[in-house]
C-alpha cells in the first residue's frame, strides 16, 4: 500500500484510475472576474482520509461543490469513484456535509434523516435499520423526536454528519464538519473519521483546522489563492530531520566538536557556569539517543533534550506566505 | 418516485410552517362574509320584487343580480388564489439555495428536473384543492342561500385553476433566476400587468379604441392569467348577465377562444421547461 500511495503524488495527471475514489485535471471555476479555483488537478486513493487545507477563501468550498455537483465548473476534468460528475451512480455513492449546514428545520431528526435516506435510493428495512445506528454514531440517540429547530448548532451538525453517512457511502465529503462542535463533539466526528477510515471509506475533509487533520489525514493538499501550493503525505511534507535543543552543562571545545559531528549548530547562548542551551538540526529523531551517550562520555551533563519537529502548522503559514508573496499567475 | 418525495415534503412544509392554517383560517373569515353578504342581496332582491307587487318584468333580472353576487365571488376566490400561489413559491427554488437546505438535497442521486417537478406538483396540489375548496364554498352559498346555479362550473373551475397555474409557473421561473426578494417584485409586477392589461382591453372594448385593445392583448399574451379569469368569468355567467353588465373589471363580452387557452397551457409548459433549464446551469 505504502508503495503504491508513493508513487501517486497529487499532480500525477496519469490514466483515469479505478482505484481513485477522486481524480480531477485542471479544473477551474471562474465567478464574473473572480478566479476561485485556478487550476486543480489532484488525486484521492480510495480508503484514504484527505485533508484539504487552505486558509478562507482558497477555494476550498467551491472545490466540494464542484465535485458534488453543486457548481458546474468552468473547465477541466474530473471523475468520483470512476465516474464523471453528476453521475446517479456515483452521487448514490457519496455523502456530504456542508459548510452552511441548514437543514429543514421544520422536521425532526428521524423525519430528517428518513427524507434524506430515501433521497439517497435507501429502502424503508435500510432506513429502518440504519437511522438509530447513524444518529447513535453522532450522539444524537434520543433525540429522535425532537425537531431539528430545538437543536443547538452544534447537534444540527452532528445530524447533518449522520445525513452524510446514512447510506453507506464510499466517499464521504466533510466541509469544515467541526466548525460548530465543542470539544466533545469534535472528539464524537475525529472518531467516526477513523471508523470510516477503518472501513475502507475514502474521506475528503476540508478544514483549516490544521491539529485535526494531522490527528485523521493520511494525505493532505493545501490550497491556497486556488492552487494546490503542497501535497503528499504528512511526513514528506514536513521537512525532513528534527530540531534539538539541549540544555547541558561543562561546554567546553570537546562537547562542541561531539555535537558538530552529528549536525549543525543552530544556536548557542551561554547561561553561565559552564551551562549552555544549544539547538542542533539532525537527520532523524533516532540519532538523538547517539547524540546524548557521546555528550555525556565527553563529560558533559545533560540537564534537558527537547526534540521539536516543525508542525502542519509551520508550513501551511510559510506556505502560504510564500505563495501571497509570489504572483500566482494570473 | 423523487419527485412525489419532494412534493410531499413542499405540502409538508407548508402544513408544518403553519401557511396552510393561515390562508384557511382568512379564508374562512371572507366566506362567512360572502353568506352574510349574498344573504342580504337576496332578501334586497325579494323585497323590492314584493314592493312592485309581481310586476311582470323586473328591473334588473334576479339571474342577474345573483350571477354578479357569484362573480364577485369567484374573483375575489381567483385573486386570493393567485396572491397564496406567488407568496408560497416565491423562494421554491431561491429560498432553499439562499438558507442552504438544498445543498444536501442536490447532492443525492436526483436531477434537478426532480427537484422542479417535485416542488412544481406540490404547489399545484395546493392550489387545486384551495381553489376546489373555495370555488364549492361559493357555489354552495349562491345555490343554498339564492337558490341560484350558474352554468359550466367545472369550466369555470379548470380555468380558475390554470390561472393559478400560470402565476406558479411564473413565479417557479423566477424563483430559479432570482433572489426570493426580487422574485416577489417581479412577479407581482407581471400579474399587475396582467390586471391592467385586461382593465385597459375592457375600457378599449368599451370606447371601441383599437390601440387599447391591442395593449390589453399584448398582456395577455407576456401573461396570460388574466385572460384565463375572464374567460371563467364568462363561461360561468348566463348570457343575459354577461349582455346586461356588459364590458367591466370582472368580465368580458368578448370571450377569449380557445387558441387563447391553448396558448395558456403551452404557456406553463414552455415557462417550467424554462425553469428546468436555468436551475440545470444554476451553481447552488
Amino acid at each position: 500500500m505504502a508503495t503504491t500511495r508513493e508513487h501517486l503524488t497529487i499532480h500525477d495527471a496519469g490514466a483515469m484510475s479505478a482505484d481513485l475514489a477522486i481524480e480531477t485535471r485542471g479544473l477551474r471555476k471562474v465567478y464574473g472576474d473572480v478566479v476561485a479555483v485556478e487550476d486543480l488537478t489532484l488525486s484521492v486513493l480510495q480508503g484514504e482520509v484527505f485533508g484539504f487545507l487552505g486558509p478562507n477563501g482558497a477555494g476550498k468550498s467551491t472545490t466540494v461543490k464542484m465535485l458534488t455537483g453543486l457548481v458546474r465548473p468552468t473547465s477541466g476534468h474530473a471523475r468520483l469513484l470512476g465516474r464523471k460528475l453528476g453521475d446517479r451512480q456515483a452521487k448514490r455513492q457519496i455523502g456530504y456535509l456542508p459548510e452552511l449546514f441548514r437543514f429543514h428545520d421544520w422536521l425532526t431528526a428521524r423525519e430528517f434523516l428518513d427524507v434524506h435516506g430515501r433521497l439517497a435510493g435507501m429502502s424503508r428495512e435500510e432506513r429502518q435499520a440504519r437511522i438509530p445506528e447513524a444518529l447513535e454514531l453522532v450522539g444524537l440517540a434520543g433525540r429522535e423526536d425532537d425537531r431539528l429547530r430545538t437543536f443547538s448548532k452544534g447537534m444540527q451538525q452532528r445530524a447533518g454528519l449522520a445525513q452524510a453517512l446514512l447510506h453507506r457511502p464510499r466517499l464521504v465529503f466533510l466541509d469544515e464538519p467541526t466548525s460548530a462542535l465543542d470539544p466533545i463533539g469534535r472528539r464524537i466526528v475525529r472518531d467516526v473519521i477513523r471508523q470510516l477510515r477503518a472501513s475502507g471509506v475514502t474521506v475528503f475533509l476540508n478544514s483549516h483546522l490544521l491539529s485535526e487533520v494531522e490527528m485523521v489525514c493520511d494525505r493532505v493538499a493545501i490550497l491556497n489563492r486556488g492552487v494546490v501550493v503542497a501535497a503528499g503525505r504528512l511526513d514528506e511534507l514536513r521537512p525532513q530531520g528534527v530540531s534539538v535543543s539541549l540544555r547541558l552543562g561543562g561546554w567546553n571545545d570537546a562537547v562542541a566538536a561531539v555535537v558538530q559531528e552529528f549536525g549543525a549548530l543552530d544556536a548557542h547562548e551561554d547561561l553561565g557556569a559552564g551551562v549552555a542551551l544549544i539547538s542542533v538540526q539532525l537527520p532523524a529523531e533516532e540519532v538523538v539517543a547517539g547524540l546524548v551517550d557521546r555528550l555525556v562520555a565527553a563529560g558533559a551533563a545533560i540537564y534537558e533534550v527537547t526534540p521539536r519537529r516543525e508542525t502542519l502548522e509551520e508550513l501551511f503559514v510559510s506556505l502560504v506566505d510564500q505563495t501571497d508573496g509570489m504572483d500566482v499567475g494570473r | 418516485m423523487m419527485p412525489l418525495l419532494i412534493a410531499r415534503l413542499t405540502l409538508q412544509e407548508a402544513v408544518r410552517r403553519k401557511l396552510v392554517w393561515v390562508v384557511l383560517l382568512l379564508s374562512a373569515v371572507f366566506i362567512v362574509l360572502y353568506i352574510y353578504g349574498f344573504r342580504v342581496v337576496v332578501d334586497d332582491v325579494e323585497a323590492f320584487n314584493a314592493q312592485r307587487g309581481g310586476a311582470p318584468r323586473e328591473i334588473i333580472p334576479r339571474e342577474v343580480q345573483l350571477s354578479v353576487m357569484v362573480m364577485l365571488g369567484l374573483w375575489t376566490v381567483n385573486f386570493l388564489a393567485g396572491v397564496m400561489t406567488i407568496f408560497a413559491a416565491v423562494g421554491a427554488i431561491s429560498s432553499e439555495i439562499e438558507a442552504g437546505t438544498l445543498h444536501v438535497i442536490a447532492t443525492k442521486p436526483l436531477s434537478r428536473w426532480e427537484i422542479i417537478a417535485g416542488k412544481y406538483f406540490g404547489f399545484l396540489a395546493m392550489i387545486v384543492i384551495y381553489i376546489g375548496l373555495m370555488f364549492a364554498s361559493v357555489i354552495a352559498t349562491a345555490r343554498l342561500v339564492g337558490d341560484y346555479t350558474p352554468p359550466n362550473m367545472l369550466t369555470g373551475l379548470a380555468l380558475m385553476v390554470l390561472v393559478s397555474t400560470i402565476l406558479l409557473s411564473l413565479t417557479m421561473l423566477g424563483s430559479t433566476i432570482f433572489s426570493t426578494m426580487a422574485n416577489g417584485v417581479v412577479v407581482f409586477m407581471l400579474y399587475g400587468l396582467a390586471l391592467t392589461g385586461g382593465l385597459v382591453e375592457q375600457i378599449g372594448t368599451s370606447l371601441d379604441n383599437d390601440t387599447m385593445i391591442r395593449l390589453g392583448v399584448a398582456s395577455s399574451i407576456l401573461v396570460p392569467s388574466d385572460a384565463m379569469w375572464k374567460l371563467a368569468s364568462y363561461k360561468v355567467q348566463p348570457a343575459i348577465a354577461v349582455s346586461f353588465t356588459g364590458p367591466n373589471p370582472f368580465g368580458t363580452i368578448v370571450p377569449p377562444s380557445d387558441l387563447a387557452v391553448r396558448y395558456a397551457i403551452f404557456y406553463c409548459i414552455a415557462i417550467v421547461l424554462a425553469s428546468v433549464f436555468v436551475f440545470q446551469r444554476r451553481d447552488i
